[in-house]
């Protein structure tokens, strides 16, 4: 589904990956763990088309195409979404319009005719009752004001009602209380299914209790030095990150 | 539409000449026609007017008070000015279309310089005691009404395109909301500029909304030909105590206008007032709003919005006043500028040593879309209270490029991305609009305008 090799990518002309290469294929859950600065979040951003970022080298397909060549809503109408480690606020757009928007954009992506209303009223019901979504939220402006679990649930919320092939969930645990985390965590889960795959970016191994992953990874200076199942998260839990940032200074 | 009229008698009183030493020597020779033809009401002041005038000739952008707009350019062309009210054969009842769906106005038009004057049905159930007609009339059929009112804020103003005005305005649109009468429709008061040559129109309005009454006017700027044109309008609006008004300002002109209009609003006691100024097309706009809260516990909203590009020039010059304690005013201005566009706003805000406890609000933002734009701003706040909350902040900037890139995530194309942001951004001030057929249509008209489609109004010429 997804195959990335050998990429390097810069900010500002700072090198930040260096040489990453991961593959994914439908059903399965990859977590990315590692220490700050390791590149987590600039994964996140180059497979969804960030501007900011340049890619200088490397290849990324998904679903056989090649991924670098598209623009971002494409990347999204071809199936990638992102949850937002910091979701945007966006006073003046109401949610109601930027989801009916979007969901006419990746149908007219696909050929299909937009969306009737009462369906779209329909989906937007049963979306908001998986991820226990107050209907205040919904009417408001996308984000504005929401607090930091709302923003959370809002981008799971997105994630259900725009159904992804592959899901980033980018430290979605961050400033989740632990009800809101289960509530978020319960909702990936029920959008998991065996065509769709998830590469959830996280620092602690908390979030892993509620969404297991197939394969852990560990991203350190912009590459990912080791890999593993989950186990390998519970021992980063215990020992840190110094011992794999030895291993790697160890090698030649 | 160009067969309009006996060609010969129209041009005959085409006089007006560039700069403003032939309009006083047009002032001159004329001064017998001109008040011949207005009401002694309004030919009071007039001589006084012309003197200021005299003296402080049209405004240029030497001045502070308008060095956001240039009228050399505009004022160098030689304009027709219908002095002896030439009847423009032309029923705009007939030929004008607004298409505010569902708004159900109380519609009436001032044509160039004068007030429409054909009876239109639909205005036959206006509230018992309200009176809305030409100036110039009620100036004549109620006397003692209009000379209460007439020039007394406009003649405070030490400004020339207002002492021109006064000097040459003949008429204007009138409306008088008797006290406690709620209107339970807005009125609409369209201006069409019809003309087959250059042509200058100057129109006077008067608005009185007595204690406890409730009102709602929204003005439309239109275009029909395809001329240069320039109005310079002064309307006068006296609120009274806890009585309500709405002023709402469209304006779609074509990019050959020029519109220079004065809104001037004193407000009592406990009244209230929303004035709402949006520009949507325009050729070159000066907006010099004035409001002056002379009465304790009053509440006033003045926003507005320009959408600019090509070579559109908009300048708002806002005043809030602020003589009386306890009151509290909100201003919202936002412009969205693309092309070689130019935008100005001045907000200037005076609170009286004696407003104690006033809370006065501003805010002015801008999104740039190009590098070639410009926006100028200048909030300009004189407090001499010691007991106030005050505060001011003014912008310009891109769109969000994080939030542009988040809703692309989604994926919405960049450019309804754009789209998106743009109206988004608007969107505040179109919520201020407390007619809901009108803030619908502007929404759509806004959206048009964005989209880079033409907004025109039906019955109206908007030029590329």
């Amino acid at each position: 589904m997804l195959e990335i090799k050998n990429l390097h990518a810069n900010i500002n002309g700072k090198e930040i990956l260096k040489g990453l290469s991961l593959s994914v294929r439908p059903g399965e859950i990859h977590a990315i763990m590692g220490p700050n600065g390791a590149g987590k979040s600039t994964l996140s951003s180059v497979l969804t088309g960030n501007p900011a970022f340049e890619v200088t080298q490397g290849k990324i397909t998904f679903m056989g195409k090649d991924l670098l060549e598209l623009a971002p809503e494409e990347r999204a109408n071809e199936g990638i979404f992102l949850s937002f480690q910091y979701p945007v606020e966006i006073p003046g757009v109401s949610m109601v319009n930027f989801m009916r928007t979007a969901i006419n954009e990746q149908r007219k992506y696909r050929g299909l005719e937009p969306i009737a209303a009462t369906d779209f009223l329909r989906l937007m019901r049963e979306k908001k009752e998986l991820v226990e979504m107050d209907n205040k939220l919904t009417n408001r402006s996308v984000n504005e004001g929401f607090s930091g679990g709302e923003k959370k649930r809002n981008e799971i919320f997105q994630m259900a009602m725009l159904e992804p092939r592959l899901a980033i969930l980018d430290e979605t645990d961050s400033g989740l209380d632990i009800d809101a985390l289960r509530i978020v965590a319960n909702g990936v889960n029920k959008l998991k299914s065996p065509d769709n795959a998830s590469i959830v970016i996280t620092h602690y191994q908390r979030l892993l209790d509620y969404i297991v992953p197939d394969f852990v990874h560990v991203l350190y200076d912009g590459r990912i030095v080791k890999s593993g199942t989950k186990e390998l998260a519970l021992e980063l839990e215990e020992k840190g990150y110094d011992w794999i940032k030895k291993e790697v200074e160890k090698a030649p | 539409m160009k067969e309009i009229n006996n060609e010969a008698n129209f041009n005959s009183s085409l006089v007006g000449r560039l700069g403003g030493v032939e309009y006083i020597n047009l002032y001159k020779q004329y001064n017998e026609d001109i008040k011949a033809h207005s009401a002694s009401v309004l030919n009071a002041g007039r001589d006084a007017s012309f003197e200021l005038f005299e003296e402080l000739g049209f405004p240029t952008s030497k001045l502070e008070n308008y060095k956001y707009t240039d009228l050399t350019e505009p004022l160098s062309v030689d304009y027709g000015l219908n002095i002896n009210r030439v009847k423009i054969p032309v029923n705009p009842y007939e030929v004008f279309k607004c298409d505010v769906p569902g708004i159900h106005s109380y519609l009436y038009f001032v044509l160039n310089d004068g007030f429409y004057p054909v009876h239109d049905e639909r205005n036959d159930e206006l509230p018992q005691g309200v009176i809305i007609g030409s100036l110039s009339e009620i100036s004549k059929s109620h006397p003692e009404l209009v000379e209460k009112y007439y020039g007394k804020l406009s003649a405070k103003q030490k400004d020339g395109l207002v002492a021109f005005n006064g000097a040459f305005a003949q008429d204007g649109f009138f409306m008088y909301v008797p006290e406690n009468v709620q209107m339970d429709r807005p009125v609409q008061l369209v201006n069409i500029m019809r003309s087959d040559v250059d042509f200058m129109a100057n129109s006077h309005n008067l608005v009185i909304v007595e204690k406890g009454a409730k009102a709602q006017l929204l003005v439309c700027d239109h275009t029909m030909d395809d001329v240069r044109f320039i109005s310079n309008r002064v309307t006068e609006v006296f609120v009274d105590e806890n009585a309500s008004y709405e002023h709402y300002k469209l304006e779609n002109t074509h990019t050959r206008t020029t519109n220079l209009s004065t809104l001037l609003i004193e407000q009592k006691e406990s009244s209230s007032v929303l004035a709402n100024v949006i520009t949507l097309h325009n050729g070159i706009t000066r907006n010099t709003i004035e409001i002056d809260v002379n009465g304790e516990h009053c509440e006033t909203l003045l926003c507005g919005m320009v959408i600019g590009d090509k070579k559109q020039q908009v300048d708002n010059f806002t005043s809030v006043i602020h003589s009386k304690p306890n009151c509290h005013s909100t201003e919202l201005f936002k412009y969205v500028l693309d092309d070689v566009a130019k935008g100005g706003f001045t907000g200037k805000l005076y609170v009286a040593r004696d407003a104690q406890k006033t809370q006065a609000y501003q805010t002015n933002k801008n999104i740039l879309l190009n590098r070639t734009a410009k926006m100028r701003t200048k909030p300009q706040l004189e407090i001499y209270a010691d007991d106030v909350k005050c505060s001011h902040g003014a912008t310009i900037g891109q769109l969000d490029e994080s939030a542009l890139f988040y809703i692309r995530q989604r994926g919405i194309p960049e450019k309804e991305a754009r789209l998106l942001l743009m109206f988004a951004f608007t969107a505040d001030v179109i919520e201020n609009i407390r007619i809901d057929a009108l803030q619908d249509r502007i929404k759509m008209l806004v959206e048009k305008r964005l989209r880079g489609e033409l907004s025109k109004c039906e019955g109206c010429v908007i030029c590329q």
